[in-house]
């Protein structure tokens, strides 16, 4: 893992999900968001590598930052 | 000394452990060692699989329900009755009726409840075939369209059975063709993710057969609202579509219950292996409830409930459990009104739908009238 210092309002620990559960578990914390919040996503699986930034980039979200661990990846989305 | 065996939930998980129990720990039960007791608030059993037919005028949402008197073992202590209380620490639930239950073994198996209040519009503008009722009122829709666009919006994940959304679009398309109808009518499916299906070999079997018959498809598609005045469905994502007949998947939840006994977030987070809770001792999840990644499906439920049978009888007999799940999942996909897929995978090894054929189709409906047999667990 990379340290970051982004600062993150939720987190959503979808490790252990499979795939498209972690996805899911972050379009369902997004929808309740406001503008402007982070939420931080944990997943330890692959298919989010592609997933998450498609799918920030259909909704116009803004994917921060994407750090990718040998046990699991971080995601770091910001709610447009 | 009395081992008791609390099982919460009379659908397809509940019913069948409680059979399988029965029969697992008949001796035990004669001497008044166990004894089972089984807690469904509705006194009947629903095969929810009916429900998809109903639409189409094929099958009555009645065909789906029957007395779980009928079905469950008169060893087993049915009781009609809802729990409105659980503490995991003392080993004791509270139901509305009958008060206070101790218990020496849990098995929650509460299934999904529908929640389309969560989407603005959603309740009041679209149809489904998830519920007796939303099937019945969807029928009477379908059997008077003639013309105009259907627009099958999949808007809450997990929900019950995957291929469902699959099957009612194929099953349109064809029931539509077969009566001179289709070039009248627009078929959209919808779906939360950049595919057609949650799992990726499903989705990628399924989407050249969607292109192939003209069913058009909307990725990346999370229904934000619906406008029933203006008949416009719109997601987060900025896409708004117009619709004459909106079918919805609505999202799901679990009961409040699991939530509040510190189960689980919605549903209980389990070894996904053995089902056994991960925050509570000597309790159990099953099928729906239990949070493992697998299809919501009755097979699912199915196999769950002989894995947790096995279980507790070995524990009942001061044995080691080691019977566990192996991600097991069978499905049969309906791919028009007369032919079918079929599935089966399990955590390790992904799923390779089936050409599908007529002979599959009528597996399935002969699967679904023999149903019944695996409810009373003898199939």
């Amino acid at each position: 893992m990379t340290d970051t210092d982004i600062a993150y309002d939720e987190t959503v620990d979808a490790r252990g999900s499979a795939c498209p559960g972690p996805l899911m578990d972050l379009i369902g914390e997004m929808r309740d968001a406001d503008s402007g919040t982070v939420v931080r996503l944990l997943s330890d699986n692959d298919q989010s590598l592609t997933d998450v930034p498609e799918w920030t980039e259909e909704a116009g979200n803004d994917l921060l930052e994407v750090d990718e661990g040998d046990d699991y990846h971080t995601f770091y989305v910001e709610k447009a | 000394m009395t081992d008791h065996i609390a099982i919460v939930g009379g659908g397809t998980g509940g019913t069948v452990l409680a059979n399988n129990l029965a029969e697992r720990l008949d001796t035990e039960i004669e001497r008044g060692e166990v004894q089972v007791t089984l807690i469904n608030d509705d006194p009947d059993h629903v095969y929810k699989p009916v429900w998809l037919y109903v639409p189409f005028g094929q099958r009555e949402p009645e065909a789906g329900r029957r007395p779980l008197e009928e079905l469950v073992d008169d060893a087993v202590d049915l009781r009609i009755d809802r729990v409105t209380d659980l503490d995991t620490d003392a080993h004791r639930l509270q139901a509305r009726d009958g008060g206070a239950m101790e218990y020496d073994y849990l098995v929650l198996a509460t299934g999904s409840t529908l929640v389309p209040e969560k989407i603005p519009g959603l309740a009041s503008a679209a149809h489904d075939y998830y519920s007796e009722s939303g099937a019945t009122e969807l029928r009477e829709e379908l059997l008077s369209f003639t013309e105009g666009r259907i627009v099958l919006s999949v808007v809450g994940t997990p929900h019950m059975c995957p291929a469902a959304p699959l099957e009612f679009v194929f099953m349109v398309d064809d029931w539509f063709r077969e009566r001179g109808l289709r070039d009248d009518v627009e078929i959209t499916y919808t779906y939360p993710i950049q595919r057609v299906h949650g799992n990726a070999n499903i989705g990628e079997w399924a989407r050249p057969i969607m292109d192939e018959r003209g069913i058009e498809v909307e990725t990346f598609f999370n229904a934000e609202s619906v406008d029933p005045d203006a008949e416009t469905i719109t997601s987060m994502e900025g896409t708004t579509l117009e619709y004459d007949l909106l079918v919805g998947i609505p999202p799901h939840s679990s009961i409040d219950l699991i939530e509040e006994a510190g189960l689980g977030e919605d549903w209980v987070d389990v070894d996904k292996h053995t089902l056994e809770a991960e925050a509570a001792d000597d309790v159990y999840a099953l099928g729906d409830t239990a949070d493992t990644g697998v299809p919501n499906a009755g097979s699912v439920a199915h196999y769950q409930a002989g894995v947790v049978g096995q279980r507790l009888a070995s524990q009942i007999r001061g044995r080691p459990a080691t019977a566990t799940y192996d991600g097991k999942t069978l499905c049969f996909i309906e791919t028009g009104m007369d032919s079918a897929s079929f599935v089966e995978f399990d955590y390790e090894n992904p799923p390779s739908p089936a050409p599908p054929s007529e002979k599959l189709h009528w597996s399935k409906l002969a699967y679904n009238e023999a149903y019944w047999l695996t409810a009373r667990g003898l199939l």
